[in-house]
């Protein structure tokens, strides 16, 4: 897998064997009563990363995150930090700090006197405070903000003032719960770059929960799917796209195509499928399905070309009717109806403003697809 | 607005008011009487005012009514913030409903059997009724008020707030007096307030428990009324309703202050 054009291409220990972890999740469960909230989950995180845990709500990645903070203690498995063992630490003694959803300001004290909190609580000489929170202040752009109450600020502000907070103390690993839920759309945007540009910056530790999945995918360098307390899957935002390992982790990102279907052969380049109605799909990699189980092929809508003649050359081609069109502006999208009754999603972007080969409504039309567009499941 | 100033509604509004206020207004021109009769107006004059400062036994008993108001609401309110923080805060123990309904049965129970019920427990561990018996049924008459006011804060209290504090370092004991304390402070105030109005005006419980030398206000009042009424008396009364009118009107023009002022911050950081 090629890695998409970021400036952290280099950054990657999680391929290096030699790499020593920084948070682990051994084994954890933790259990509210008879709900399990997290189940036996294992989990690595290392040094200078910046990883998301992404999942709908009640997935458990609050809570893990929570475990982390010392306001929950795991029902059974370790989680240990820099190879200390976190069982026991209350958070107050943990060198880890939380940026809260509510962001949780402390409403009667000023943006300055917030800031101040947690260096005053470790004991920091007054002039030594006054310099890490103008340091702060301007880290956060608030600098003429300083002597203003909570509620006298919108709500960008406020989040950077939560954020300046958090980082004050130099932690060793900053945890976010949602940390951009609260604003809208277009400030949400901005704030991702400048988290991640605080993250390179000040060379932390990241740990962010987050139900938004374009969210996740812009700031993390490596993002855990979880779903009912566990991990389905844990990768770059690319392999995740790209190369999901289950059906969840292929639904719970972007859109996709689902064709069932068996192995009918299974050789050494090609790996050829037929599906439940009968269309044949012929792929590079089967992964490790195996001759005759039942699979499922995924394949992403903008990987696959619609026209309206049988194209010459293409290993994977297949036969409809036009059911819908979406004229987006930037693309179109097709809902195509195969012979078999499966409709296929396919998305093509429009880079000239005339298309040569223009569908609608009804027409007959054909889906292609390259053997190494898509990816063969089997859980 | 366009109210329709019709007969019904002034008549209405007349008689209401009067009903409500009339006796108060009676109580304070003749407060101001020359005369000695109460029922006969005799000319202004503000003689009872400085007769009563002369008074004794009015004076003693404000003094001592001051000083169980102030130990009573202070000790309540203590004891009814924590009992508050327990309810709020452990939702599952053992005979917390038991606890609960201990906390705020003296809200419903009758003054006569508190009184009654305190004098006996009194009596029978061979406590001298005074100051100090008077200073304890207060506290257990306004412990509960005390409770419902904070407890009623404290439900919507963000815990997010305290977590924070101790993810940021501090121990228990620091964040809730730095952190939780402060915000809630404005529920103990008013709490404290509650308790020493309570503690001011009550006769029941404290003729069940107060004894000699522990007259209180109240107390003085009714059994000089029985005397008969002086205007002395009434310039007594017209002096406590002005101190009690006078707070109740700080304490409203000061949160009208902060409200308009907090919108006005508000509406400016939404501009930026």
């Amino acid at each position: 897998m090629k890695s998409l054009g970021s400036i952290r291409r280099d950054f990657a220990p999680w391929n290096d064997p030699n790499a020593k972890p920084y948070i682990q999740f051994d084994k954890v469960t933790k259990k509210f009563g008879e709900f399990t909230a997290v189940n036996n989950l294992s989990l690595t995180i290392f040094e200078r990363e910046f990883f998301a845990l992404l999942g709908a709500s009640g997935c458990g990645k609050s809570t893990l995150l929570r475990m982390l903070a010392g306001f929950e203690e795991p029902t059974a498995g370790r989680i240990l930090l820099d190879g200390q063992d976190l069982r026991g630490i209350p958070p107050y003694k943990r060198p880890v700090n939380m940026m809260f959803q509510s962001y949780a300001l402390f409403p009667h004290m000023t943006v300055e006197k917030n800031i101040a909190f947690g260096l005053k609580q470790e004991g920091m000489p007054a002039p030594d405070i006054a310099k890490r929170v103008a340091e702060m202040l301007k880290l956060v752009k608030l600098e003429q903000f300083a002597k203003r109450k909570p509620h006298q600020l919108s709500g960008g502000q406020r989040q950077r003032v939560a954020l300046a907070r958090s980082v004050a103390k130099r932690p060793k690993v900053l945890l976010l719960d949602e940390p951009l839920g609260a604003l809208d759309k277009k400030l949400r945007e901005e704030t991702q770059f400048e988290l991640m540009d605080l993250q390179q910056e000040l060379g932390l530790t990241f740990v962010v929960v987050t139900h938004d999945q374009e969210e996740a995918m812009t700031m993390a360098d490596r993002i855990a799917i979880m779903d009912k307390g566990e991990v389905m899957q844990v990768a770059t935002p690319a392999e995740i796209y790209e190369a999901p390992t289950s059906r969840f982790v292929a639904h719970f990102v972007g859109n996709v195509n689902m064709f069932e279907g068996k192995v009918a052969e299974r050789g050494a380049e090609t790996t050829r499928i037929t599906g439940a109605t009968g269309a044949q799909i012929v792929v590079d990699n089967g992964g490790n399905a195996a001759a005759g189980s039942d699979i499922v092929f995924a394949i992403r809508p903008e990987k696959i070309k619609v026209s309206s003649k049988k194209p010459a050359d293409a290993v994977n081609a297949l036969e409809g009717e036009v059911y819908d069109v979406a004229y987006l502006g930037d693309m179109t999208v097709y809902h195509i109806k195969l012979d078999d009754g499966q409709i296929v999603r396919a998305s093509a972007l429009n880079a000239s403003r005339v298309t040569e080969d223009p569908l609608t409504w009804n027409d007959r039309a054909w889906v292609s697809f390259r053997p190494d567009a898509g990816v063969v499941l089997t859980r | 607005m366009n109210a329709t100033w019709s007969r019904f509604n002034v008549t209405s509004i007349v008689l209401g008011f009067a009903f409500l206020y009339l006796p108060i207004v009676l109580l304070i021109v003749f407060s101001f009487n020359e005369s000695k009769l109460v029922t006969v107006w005799g000319g202004f004059s503000t003689k009872w005012y400085v007769s009563l400062f002369h008074n004794q036994g009015l004076m003693d008993a404000t003094w001592v009514t001051a000083r169980v108001g102030v130990i009573s609401a202070t000790v309540a309110t203590v004891l009814g913030t924590l009992a508050a923080l327990t309810l709020t805060r452990y939702t599952r123990f053992r005979g917390r409903v038991l606890f609960s309904g201990m906390v705020f049965a003296p809200l419903v129970m009758p003054e006569v059997i508190t009184g009654l019920s305190l004098l006996l427990l009194f009596v029978a561990v061979g406590l001298d009724r005074g100051f100090l018996t008077v200073t304890l049924a207060h506290i257990t008459l306004t412990m509960c008020f005390v409770a419902v006011v904070v407890q009623s804060r404290l439900v919507s209290f963000d815990r997010s707030l305290e977590e924070a504090a101790m993810d940021l370092g501090a121990p228990p004991v620091r964040t809730f007096f730095q952190i939780t304390l402060p915000v809630i402070l404005p529920a103990i105030i008013s709490g404290w307030m509650l308790a020493f109005t309570l503690s001011l005006d009550d006769l029941v419980i404290a003729s069940f428990t107060s004894g000699p030398g522990a007259t209180t206000l109240p107390m003085k009042i009714y059994s000089q009324v029985r005397l008969g009424v002086t205007p002395e008396i009434n310039a007594a009364c017209t002096i406590l309703i002005a101190v009690v009118a006078i707070g109740v009107i700080i304490a409203s023009i000061a949160n009208k202050r902060r409200e308009v002022q907090r919108q006005l911050d508000e509406q400016a950081a939404q501009r930026g």
